[in-house]
């Protein structure tokens, strides 16, 4: 199912939370929504749920205006950061419910249940509660739970965000995997670029309520189109007039015409990569990556007096 | 409700300021302030007890305090005539006094205060006054700059629902008090008279001070909660 | 906290205070039925009248008890999940019988429904009697019982939150069916606990009753208006036997309450 996003806007009080936002989501595709606090994804992603009612604008589910439509009627499965799940149902009765609401019968839900919990791997948890399960599970169940009436769109809020790393990490594979399979029209939110990076075909890059750039990840890398994407996606230092990305700075021996001086101010190892930061004769800071080859020799010592040459710089009106 | 108000303002000057309504207010005010007194006192100390105090039986102690709250009153003002009225095994006789009445009122209205203090005492980050231990202050300092204004907000609102408590309670007096006008007759009381009397004006007008008292206490226990929280505000 | 002189002290003032105020004349009202003679006490209990007096508390209570549930409920969703003007004075109206005197109560209800006040004299029209019969009764013990629900739904509500309910929404459930399923589960805890604090409120009443039931032994008299009835009688074994029926039952809504509570305040 696709979804389509015209010129919505969203204020609560004085903040407005969305301006003027419109968006493309194809069919199929897993699409993230990236930014810092604040700058609207998660109400996006609300509006298209139909949890918010946007100001104005329309959102338009596979063609069909969708704007007024309660969620109940929306066919969408949304999972929330703190799962909300149902604490005094089981395992089994939490997954089944959407089923329940819409009346099908005793033994196609065991049915689907059963393959549910298979597949989100939590077989053998069906009669627990909520309070019986880590985090990691309860985020699975509440999964299982949204994706039981086969919804056509799922959205995700910050679905990993009250983890710890390492279940991040392994639910980000996961879902990756269980969009690959299924094939539903998925978008989630996140404030980690690298997680929108690992996990999702297309980037949106949302910053202060509005768009600054669809991309693939790549694309987002290499060719950000303003200073925000740039800094916001991957690291990245201002550089005299432009900005410029700590493995685009190649550290040489003698100056020439395309290199700036530089005074070391720390070298941090971190395992193969080392980062070496700078400050400029302007005195705004850089940073350099080298490789642990490099590094040794150039034999960079704190207070050294370095010459870089950018290999690429971007500058933006 | 507004009933009342319509036996007619010259009325009901007149009716409030008869003797006998005067007596019983001032008699009924005069005593809830010093149960409510009473009980901030003792219930502060009652839910400190509970909450930072170990020993057997404590959890019966805590349910017991309950009791007033699932108990008729009529059935507590005859349990402390049995105790403390004629008859008395322990040979106090204090049936048909002011002091009759205060005990009465600080059973009726024990569990307020303890139960408003409890839980901010249990919220309370013991760390707080660790640190200030750390920093050389003395045990009674430590409570009066760093637990009391914390539980204040707590005592007060108990304080102020026993007090709208006791000053309409009914059941418990009507026995223990003996209702002696000018003595020990209190404002309810005094309603419940007229009205059976059929003075009706009279019973009104003392009846709009109760219910006047009472919307103050709600207000002021509203602002408390208002005040209390302004530091979780933003 | 190491034991001190000052733990000592404490705990003795608090439980001596509990002792004098509390405990000793509790232990009194099993003596002086002993005293009195417990044949005596039997026999008031078993009077025709006394029975009666039970029943009528148990129907007041039957009636008001449900009533206030359902409306505790649908307040409290009301003030935690809706904004509406003049929330603020529904709040503060639901928590008036808290602080108000049953004295007031009953006696407004008089004026109400007696021969001048406003409904009075529509109810005699239509043949109906509100003052001095079960009617009155009714309404003055509803009244008197209505904050308790409320007061314990509310901050469970908020605590809870919002968030289950969003996800019945998305999964597909109806309003309806999300209250049934999501929302009142969540809550249950609170509402019985509430439940039982409103039944003891209702079995506990004597002001408001009192006054608009007119005491008529055998027909609006309560349990509660029976002891006094006895006490003023002169019948003291009377009064205490049917008081320790209430005491009785009073500490049965007591442990039931204590079992519900949520353990909190005790460390």
């Amino acid at each position: 199912m696709s979804i389509q996003v015209r010129n919505v806007s969203k204020r609560f009080g004085s903040f407005q939370a969305l301006d003027d936002v419109s968006l493309d989501v194809d069919s199929g595709a897993l699409t993230a929504l990236l930014g810092p606090s604040g700058s609207g994804k998660s109400t996006l992603l609300r509006i298209i749920a139909g949890l918010e009612q946007p100001d104005s604008g329309e959102i338009l589910l596979e063609g069909a205006d969708a704007t007024s439509a309660p969620p109940q009627q929306r066919g969408v499965g949304f999972v929330f950061q703190h799962y909300a799940a149902f604490k005094h149902m089981t395992v089994r009765n939490n997954i089944a419910f959407g089923l329940k609401i819409r009346k099908r019968t005793r033994g196609e839900i065991r049915a689907r249940v059963d393959e549910l919990l298979e597949l989100v791997q939590l077989q053998g948890f069906g009669d627990r509660y909520p309070a019986q399960l880590s985090g990691g599970q309860r985020q699975r169940m509440a999964l299982a739970r949204a994706l039981a009436p086969e919804p056509t769109v799922l959205l995700l809020d910050e679905p990993f965000g009250a983890l710890d790393a390492r279940v991040r990490s392994e639910l980000r594979v996961w879902l990756r995997r269980l969009h690959d399979e299924t094939h539903t029209t998925t978008v989630f939110v996140t404030h980690d670029q690298e997680e929108a990076m690992d996990v999702a075909d297309r980037v949106v890059v949302m910053n202060q309520g509005r768009i600054e750039q669809v991309d693939a990840p790549r694309a987002l890398y290499d060719a950000p189109a303003n200073e925000f994407v740039m800094g916001f996606v991957g690291r990245a230092s201002r550089f005299g007039d432009g900005w410029v990305r700590p493995h685009d700075l190649e550290v040489v021996p003698e100056p020439d015409d395309g290199t700036r001086e530089g005074q070391v101010l720390r070298v941090v190892h971190l395992g193969f990569e080392v980062r070496a930061e700078l400050v400029g004769d302007d005195g705004e800071p850089f940073s350099v990556q080298l490789t642990r080859d490099q590094a040794e020799e150039l034999e960079l010592e704190p207070g050294q007096i370095v010459f870089v040459r950018p290999s690429r710089t971007r500058a933006f009106a | 409700m507004w009933e009342s108000r319509a036996e007619g303002l010259h009325g009901f000057w007149e009716a409030v300021t008869q003797p006998e309504a005067v007596a019983a207010l001032k008699l009924t005010l005069g005593i809830s302030a010093i149960v409510a007194l009473i009980n901030a006192f003792f219930g502060t100390i009652i839910a400190w007890t509970l909450v930072r105090d170990e020993f057997r039986g404590k959890s019966v102690v805590n349910a017991v305090i309950d009791l007033p709250f699932a108990l008729p009153t009529i059935v507590a003002g005859l349990l402390i005539l049995a105790l403390y009225g004629p008859h008395s095994p322990v040979g106090v006789h204090l049936a048909f006094t002011r002091s009759a009445i205060v005990l009465v009122l600080c059973f009726v209205s024990l569990p307020f205060v303890v139960r408003t203090v409890q839980p901010v005492l249990y919220e309370l980050d013991e760390q707080m006054e660790e640190a200030a231990r750390s920093l050389g202050a003395r045990e009674h300092k430590v409570f009066s700059r760093i637990v009391l204004p914390s539980i204040l907000p707590g005592i007060l609102s108990g304080v102020a629902m026993a007090f709208a408590r006791v000053v309409g309670e009914i059941g418990s007096i009507v026995i223990i008090s003996g209702n002696l006008p000018f003595k020990t007759e209190m404002a309810s009381v005094y309603v419940f008279n007229q009205g059976q009397n059929g003075n009706s004006a009279a019973a009104s007008a003392v009846a709009v001070v109760m219910l006047s008292v009472s919307f103050a206490v709600l207000l002021f226990i509203g602002g408390i909660r208002r005040l209390a929280t302004r530091h979780e505000r933003a | 906290m190491p034991r001190t002189w000052r733990t000592y002290a404490v705990r003795f003032t608090a439980l001596g205070y509990l002792l004098v105020v509390l405990v000793a004349p509790l232990s009194m009202l099993f003596w002086r039925v002993w005293v009195e003679g417990i044949d005596k006490a039997w026999a008031a209990i078993t009077d025709p009248d006394t029975i009666h007096a039970f029943k009528i508390t148990l129907i007041l209570c039957a009636i008001a008890v449900p009533l206030n549930t359902v409306f505790g409920i649908v307040c409290g969703l009301a003030i935690v999940r809706r904004r509406f003007p003049g929330k603020g004075l529904v709040n503060a109206f639901v928590d008036l019988p808290l602080a108000l005197s049953p004295v007031v109560v009953g006696f407004s209800l008089y004026l109400l429904y007696g021969r001048t006040g406003w409904f009075g004299p529509w109810f005699t029209e239509h043949g109906i009697q509100v003052l001095f019969a079960l009617p009155a009764m009714v309404l003055a013990t509803i009244f008197v019982s209505v904050p308790f629900v409320a007061r314990e739904v509310v901050p469970t509500l908020r605590e809870v939150g919002n968030e289950q309910e969003q996800a019945a929404y998305t999964l597909g459930a109806s309003s309806w069916q999300t209250f049934w399923r999501v929302t009142l589960p969540s809550i249950r805890w609170a509402v019985i606990y509430g439940v039982v604090v409103t039944t003891a409120r209702c079995l506990g009443e004597y002001g408001a009753v009192a006054i608009v039931s007119g005491n008529i032994s055998g027909k609006t008299e309560t349990a509660t208006l029976r002891v006094q009835d006895y006490y003023e009688n002169l019948d003291q074994a009377g009064a205490y036997g049917v008081a320790l029926m209430l005491c009785v039952l009073a500490i049965a809504v007591l442990v039931v309450m204590t079992k519900l509570k949520p353990k909190e305040g005790v460390a």
